[in-house]
């Protein structure tokens, strides 16, 4: 071991009913370094973390941490012991209270003040919120906020603690690239200070601008340590896969459907506004094409698309599905016509967590079935057996609640449970989100399998690259309006960002 | 084989059969009898079938029929409806009153009964409405019935408590001639029979839980929440009115002050310990009959024990305590974890078997 080791953990094992999320697994963060944690979905990461934070106890192993000088052993039993160790963590889903303060989320839970000084506590708070530029108030109710500000805020809090070791799991899968920008500046601060910082991401961009080291994980077994400045990114996507390499890049861009002039759009909106989406705007998608919303967060892309699958009440507007004048009021009228859609909370608005795999997938078609119709168990199992080879859920059997699965595995039953709907037209906003390379490359696959099927897919991604692949078309919006389309040729990185920026108008 | 053990140590109902079975095994050790159902004369002359065993059974039918209700309310609006006695007070003296004016026919009772469980519906929908539609808290919303309702079953009786006797209603909450089982155990055998029935033919079972978990995904896949917290008032809305029904008929009258009192926390308890999480999802319907049973066994056990019956309430209070502390995640996660130490050893020797 070397000097500056700040924490070793050695041969930690640890195993959930009916899957080894972790074998023998070790791992080393040395001072003021950048160690990012790679690895496919349910490689063991987020397990490893936890069991770093002891949200889980580990089956074996163990942890060293330097204390006063010296690395000692330590059983980390809870987050609260791991927080007085000096491990903070910001985890992927946002495991803040949303109904108290800002201010009381920075705050809650530390120390050992039976005493609070609300006072000097939102004084303090507005301070570190100005301090890394976070457009938020320390009085303002944490669920008010967008999601990328509630991260920051749950950056912020972490930072604020003195730590020795700050754990990031996936910070950035909900921020834009701007805010991107200032988290890692703040992370270069830390890491001057002599923090180590653990980056789980799935972004490869970001690990190679930002780690020093980096440490793949696959199938809970330690595939190992390399200088991120040695290791090419293909052999680094190799190992993390685990197999040769089926490059994003042999997504063939498809081309855009040959539009007959008198083919009627599948789905044509006029008008069309929501409680959430105030701005009326006008839609269309036709058979068998990808279009995308694409804009900074924040930008009303999903409130746009939520508007079209009647998932916020509709306010005004026209709607036409083949050419035939609809009613589509609520999400269940949407369903009936055939509109499919995965929200970009998978948490809040796609799974039911408690619920098996099963359930999960049958759910929507069920709906559509009707209340008088139940599915018998072995039609459900049947479906269920079916959509989990189809899309390779790794799940230890089709009653297992979906919560014990690893988040791109989620995913995949969410999409299950669409694609059981058979629909014909389809709406994914931000599939690809905080899930590994290998599933996104698959569900892009599937998105183009899906439109050479006649499905219209309407494909949202905080990843440009992602969408210019997929998309024939895209709609780039700005400040909750549509500013503009892009299609065939026009549709470049740089013309989006300008687009997004404004510069366009000025220019044309 | 292991694989259906482990299945059954997850599943809801391992607790209550669990607990059921610790209470059945002191009972026998205690007195080998204590089970024995024995054919005896009643006062009416009728030969009919009792013993601790049917006691149990037919004491729990009122709160084992309105655990019903309760689970599927407790499922999908994650709290509880602390009214339900009341409004079986409200639906008992509607039950009575039309009785009252009427000469007592069978279709009369159907007539009465029918009212009251319409009323009843009425008075669990206004509950339902304040927290489905309003989104009021449902302890906060059902506080309002808890505290009124028993005034407004004064109202009804004249402020009196009237008395029906008629030999339909003692078959009713007694035994049926010719039949030596106690009628509310049918009514309640009944019941569940027919809950099965609407769990099977319907998808309720499925939406309440999808509600309980996560609104949000149940409105996305065209669930419409509001409606599915109504249907589930309106089943445990006539549940309480055939718990307060039975109940008249047992006693032979009406006291808007007495009638199931204190019964909302014997039910709440009973969905605890069936294994339904309080705070909603998923949930176990027969699990929440079994928690009725074993209440209802404690007080028979503490009786057949010569516990004087002021002090029941705190033995049975301290047995409860051990069930909710054995149900617990955390004394679960243990045996869970000590059953696979102890097992652990014997799998793993099986699977160079299965190889060769």
């Amino acid at each position: 071991m070397q000097d500056n080791t700040v924490l070793s953990m050695r041969n930690i094992s640890k195993s959930f009913p009916g899957v080894r999320a972790l074998q023998n697994v070790d791992f080393t963060l040395r001072k003021g370094e950048i160690h990012a944690l790679m690895g496919e979905n349910g490689a063991g990461k987020s397990t490893l973390i936890k069991v770093l934070t002891g949200v889980y106890p580990k089956d074996s192993g163990q942890i060293y941490l330097s204390l006063n000088g010296g690395m000692k052993e330590i059983n980390v039993r809870s987050p609260h012991e791991a927080q007085e160790l000096g491990i903070s963590t910001v985890y992927q889903e946002i495991t803040l209270c949303p109904n108290l303060t800002v201010a009381e989320n920075m705050f809650i839970g530390r120390g050992n003040y039976s005493l609070v000084n609300w006072r000097t506590m939102k004084k303090k708070a507005a301070e570190i919120l100005e301090k890394l530029n976070i457009p938020a108030r320390a009085t303002q109710q944490l669920d008010t906020c967008s999601i990328a500000v509630q991260q920051m805020v749950a950056i912020a809090r972490a930072v604020d603690m003195d730590c020795k070791v700050l754990i990031l799991d996936e910070p950035t899968s909900s921020l834009d690239e701007q805010e991107v920008e200032k988290l890692f500046s703040l992370m270069r601060d830390l890491k001057s200070r002599g923090v180590g910082i653990i980056f789980v991401t799935h972004f490869l961009e970001q690990m190679y601008e930002i780690s020093d080291m980096v440490t793949v994980l696959r199938n809970g077994e330690l595939v190992g340590e390399y200088e991120v400045k040695d290791l090419p990114r293909v052999e680094l996507i190799s190992k993390m896969m685990g197999k040769d390499l089926d490059d994003v890049s042999t997504i063939q861009k498809r081309k855009q459907p040959d539009k007959t002039p008198d083919a009627l759009p599948v789905y044509e909106a006029v008008g069309l506004s929501s409680t959430n989406c105030p701005n009326a705007f006008d839609f269309n998608i036709s058979k068998g094409e990808v279009n995308g919303f694409t804009g900074l967060l924040g930008s009303g892309r999903s409130e746009s698309v939520r508007a079209i699958f009647a998932a916020d009440r509709i306010t005004g507007g026209k709607i036409k599905i083949n050419g035939k004048d609809v009613k589509i009021r609520r999400p269940k009228d949407a369903m009936m016509h055939g509109v499919g859609y995965l929200p970009e909370d998978r948490k809040r608005d796609g799974i039911v967590e408690d619920l098996s795999v099963r359930e999960n997938i049958i759910l929507a078609l069920q709906v559509m079935k009707g209340f008088f119709r139940p599915f018998s168990r072995a039609e459900a199992e049947a479906f269920a057996d079916k959509y989990i080879k189809l899309l390779g859920i790794k799940t230890a059997s089709m009653d297992t609640p979906i919560k014990s699965l690893s988040g791109g595995n989620q995913q995949k039953v969410i999409l299950a449970r669409w694609l059981l709907t058979n629909p014909q037209y389809l709406i994914l906003d931000e599939p690809t989100r905080g899930i590994d390379v290998g599933t996104k490359t698959e569900i892009q696959k599937l998105i183009l399998k899906l439109a050479e099927e006649g499905v219209s897919v309407t494909f949202i991604s905080s990843e440009i690259s992602e969408m210019l692949r997929t998309c024939s078309r895209l709609i780039v919006m700005r400040d909750r309006k549509m500013v503009g389309e892009l299609e065939g040729e026009e549709m470049t990185q740089d013309n989006i960002m300008q687009m997004i920026a404004g510069e366009a108008e000025q220019n044309g | 084989m292991g694989d259906g053990i482990k299945k059954f140590m997850r599943s809801q109902l391992v607790i209550p059969l669990f607990s059921l079975f610790l209470l059945v095994i002191f009972n026998l050790l205690r007195d080998p009898e204590f089970f024995s159902i024995s054919l005896a004369t009643n006062n009416q002359g009728y030969r009919v079938l009792s013993g601790n065993l049917i006691s149990i059974f037919n004491g729990a039918a009122a709160i084992a029929i309105i655990s019903i209700g309760m689970t599927l309310i407790t499922s999908c609006c994650k709290g509880q409806d602390i009214s339900v006695a009341a409004v079986a007070a409200i639906a008992g003296s509607v039950f009575v009153s039309v009785l009252r004016s009427h000469e007592i026919t069978i279709p009369v009772i159907i007539l009465a009964f029918l009212l009251s469980c319409l009323v009843s519906v009425l008075f669990s929908l206004f509950n339902g409405v304040l927290v489905a539609v309003f989104k009021i808290q449902p302890m906060i919303a059902t506080l309002i019935l808890f505290s009124a309702g028993r005034s407004i079953a004064y109202w009804i009786n004249g402020g009196a408590t009237p008395t029906v006797s008629s030999d339909f209603l003692a078959s009713i909450g007694g035994f049926i001639p010719g039949i030596p089982i106690p009628t509310p155990i049918i009514i309640m055998v009944v019941f569940l029979v027919l809950i099965s029935i609407v769990l099977r033919l319907t998808t309720l079972g499925l939406y309440t839980q999808v509600v309980g978990i996560n609104e949000g995904t149940a409105h996305l896949n065209g669930i419409n929440p509001v409606w599915v917290k109504l249907i589930a008032f309106i089943i445990s809305g006539v549940c309480v009115a055939t718990a307060g029904c039975i109940t008249v008929c047992r006693i032979g009258l009406i006291n808007h002050e007495t009638l199931l009192l204190d019964a909302e926390m014997d039910v709440i308890l009973a969905v605890a310990i069936g294994g339904t999480s309080l705070g909603g999802g998923k949930f176990s319907l027969f699990g929440s009959v079994i928690g009725a049973y074993i209440i209802q066994a404690l007080t028979v056990t503490l009786y057949a024990m010569k516990v004087p019956s002021a002090a029941v309430k705190a033995y049975k209070a301290a047995v409860i305590i051990l069930i909710v502390i054995i149900s617990s995640p955390v004394v679960k996660e243990f045996f869970i974890n000590l059953y696979k130490k102890l097992f652990k050893k014997q799998v793993d020797a099986k699977i160079p078997i299965k190889a060769s």
